[in-house]
């Protein structure tokens, strides 16, 4: 069970909320050969899965409906950062 | 309300008297699971004499698999000691006569997936690939007990799946159709069958999910996981492989795009091929010999009731109620659902799961309100973005990998060990596991099995 601070709503329970995977940079198309068509696959795909603290996207579509970045481990669940989607904290 | 009335005539009238068509898979009444024929050294083969002579003497069963010191080298080191791992190493020594191999487990042997699983087996899948490679499985399955020496209880006693809208049972009768193609049981059954099968099912219209009709695969049921992993363990153990427990791999060592070797918590080991059978842990073994996967990892939890009267028959499913039950040879109810809401390594079970189970286990079967639950617990699950597993060769050599089992790799253990073992010893890749390679993500050649895996195992 989560309990995620929301900046917007304060400490709310973690099902009011939807993950939406990883944060990771996102490729600049470049053309359209083979090699910028693999580069978006492995955007779309491979998603970093390592036990650590990873960044996040959340949604809280219980509550304010916003998009948040939330900082969690992925062994423990513990949660050091949640800020508003694409405002570093 | 519609119901199917397809395949009526059709309806299974006991489980007793399954007729298998013959499949284009048949090659003959018994396939051997292994080419070898199993040497089980006297006095630790199981028989009814055994049994006896044990009984009357009082003796000690002997270990099941040995100890052995880590060897400096290994012809094959096999990353994980679950059913996959052991199956791989099984067959690879059976089928094979590679047999200076070593199973590495970082904790006990079956700790994994392989030791928390619900048991499901069935080949009703939604893909043609799918259907071919995990009947191969079912009848691996159906031979375990008999040719490994050891009673893995599998039951056939049918799998259900059950459809409560019209977009469902219309991707039934399409699994149904490309089933039967593949000369494998399946049928799409209406809500007076299913209340035939399982009369404790609520089948009335006034649910809040009514009913309409289910996929009905009488080959499916469940098997006992932990004496398939063991069976495995100790056929692998007599024909000469290495298992080491509380050994943890910490390194792959890779020199130029070759693998060389693998560094463990009880010392180095110099191999030319690893194959990693980590399932939930697999994209960090993967990471140390520098090959990204399209991996994330989900918890997926289940829970156990109290042993009650055998009263449940066929494993039953539902995918709109996220839910599935099948009860044990010992009488206990085996529930699961979907998996966590979001990726993580923890294996905690969490309170919101047990509250949306047991409420929708009720509106399948209200009758079971007074049932107690037992245990409920959660094991880690390696997911792909198309529900299919990745099973071959990787961009750097001799770094094999099977994994991406998700939340169905139990009744894969057996093909997939046989596959594996294959694609390793002979340096080709088998024609059931083509559509399975970790390429087809970059060539944009998904396989389509997310509407028969999702949550139906
Ligand atoms: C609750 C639940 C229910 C399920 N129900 C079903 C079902 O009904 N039917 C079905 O078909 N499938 C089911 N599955 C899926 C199935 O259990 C798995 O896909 C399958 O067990 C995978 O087997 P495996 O041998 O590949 O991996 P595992 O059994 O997970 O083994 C991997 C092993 O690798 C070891 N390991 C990890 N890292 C290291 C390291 N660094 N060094 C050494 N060893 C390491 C682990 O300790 C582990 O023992 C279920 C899974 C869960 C969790
Ligand atoms: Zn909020």
């Amino acid at each position: 069970m989560l309990l995620i601070e929301c900046p917007h709503c304060g400490p709310r329970n973690g099902t009011e909320f939807t993950y939406s995977g990883k944060i990771q940079p996102r490729p600049v198309m470049k053309g359209s050969d083979f090699e910028a068509r693999a580069e978006w696959r492995r955007y779309l795909y491979e998603e970093d899965n390592f036990a650590g603290f990873a960044k996040e996207r959340w949604f809280h579509g219980n509550g304010c409906r916003k998009f948040l970045d939330i900082e969690r481990h992925s062994v423990t669940n513990e949660i050091s950062s949640v800020s508003p989607a694409g405002e570093a904290s | 309300m519609g119901k199917s009335y397809e395949h009526a005539d059709a309806a299974p009238k006991t489980r007793v008297s399954r007729i298998r068509l013959p499949t284009i898979h048949d090659q003959g009444t018994h396939l051997p699971t292994s080419k070898v024929p199993l040497r089980i050294p006297a006095g630790r083969k199981f028989s009814a004499l055994s049994l006896v002579r044990k009984g009357m003497t009082g003796g000690d069963w002997p270990l099941v698999w040995r100890h052995h010191e880590l060897a400096p080298t290994y012809d094959v080191v096999i990353v994980g000691g679950g059913l996959h791992g052991l199956a791989t190493a099984h067959y690879l020594a059976q089928n094979h006569g590679i047999a200076n191999v070593a199973v590495i487990e970082k904790s006990y042997i079956g700790s994994g997936g392989s030791g928390r699983n619900t048991a499901i087996i069935r080949s009703n899948y939604l893909t043609p690939e799918g259907v071919a490679f995990y009947n191969r499985s079912v009848q691996l399955f159906e031979q375990l007990s008999q040719d490994l020496n050891f009673n893995v209880m599998f039951e056939q006693r049918g799998h259900m799946t059950l459809a409560h809208s019209d977009a469902s049972l219309r991707t039934m009768r399409w699994r149904a159709e490309v089933n039967k193609v593949q000369g494998i049981d399946s049928q799409v059954i209406d809500p007076d069958e299913i209340a035939k099968l399982v009369p404790l099912m609520d089948v009335s219209a006034n649910t809040r999910y009514p009913i309409l009709g289910a996929l009905w695969h009488p080959p499916g049921g469940i098997a006992r996981h932990d004496a398939v992993v063991w069976t495995y363990a100790r056929s692998a153990d007599a024909a000469g492989v290495h298992l080491h427990m509380n050994t943890e791999v910490t390194g792959i060592e890779v020199k130029g795009d070759q693998v060389i070797g693998v560094q463990t918590s009880r010392g180095d080991i110099s191999t030319p091929i690893v194959i990693n059978c980590t399932a939930g842990w697999s994209s960090i073994i993967s990471d140390m010999a520098g090959v990204k996967m399209p991996i994330h990892t989900r918890p997926l939890q289940a829970a156990v009731t109290e042993p009650v009267k055998a009263f449940l028959d066929p494993v039953i499913v539902s995918g709109s109620l996220h839910v599935y039950v099948s009860q044990t040879a010992r009488g206990e109810l085996v529930f699961g659902a979907a998996t966590d809401p979001f990726a993580s390594y923890s294996t905690r079970g969490s309170l919101e799961f047990i509250e949306s189970l047991a409420g929708h286990v009720l509106q399948l079967m209200p009758s079971l309100a007074k049932m107690r639950l037992l245990r409920q617990w959660a094991g880690l699950c390696d997911m792909t973005p198309d529900f299919s597993p990745i099973i071959g060769p990787t961009p750097v050599g001799g770094f094999y990998v099977d994994v991406g089992w998700g939340t169905y790799g139990f009744k894969a253990g057996p093909v997939a060990g046989e596959q594996t073992a294959e694609a390793v010893a002979t340096g080709r890749i088998p024609e059931l596991i083509k559509a399975f390679q970790l390429d087809r993500f970059e060539k944009g050649a998904l396989t389509g099995e997310k509407g028969a895996a999702a949550v139906g195992h």
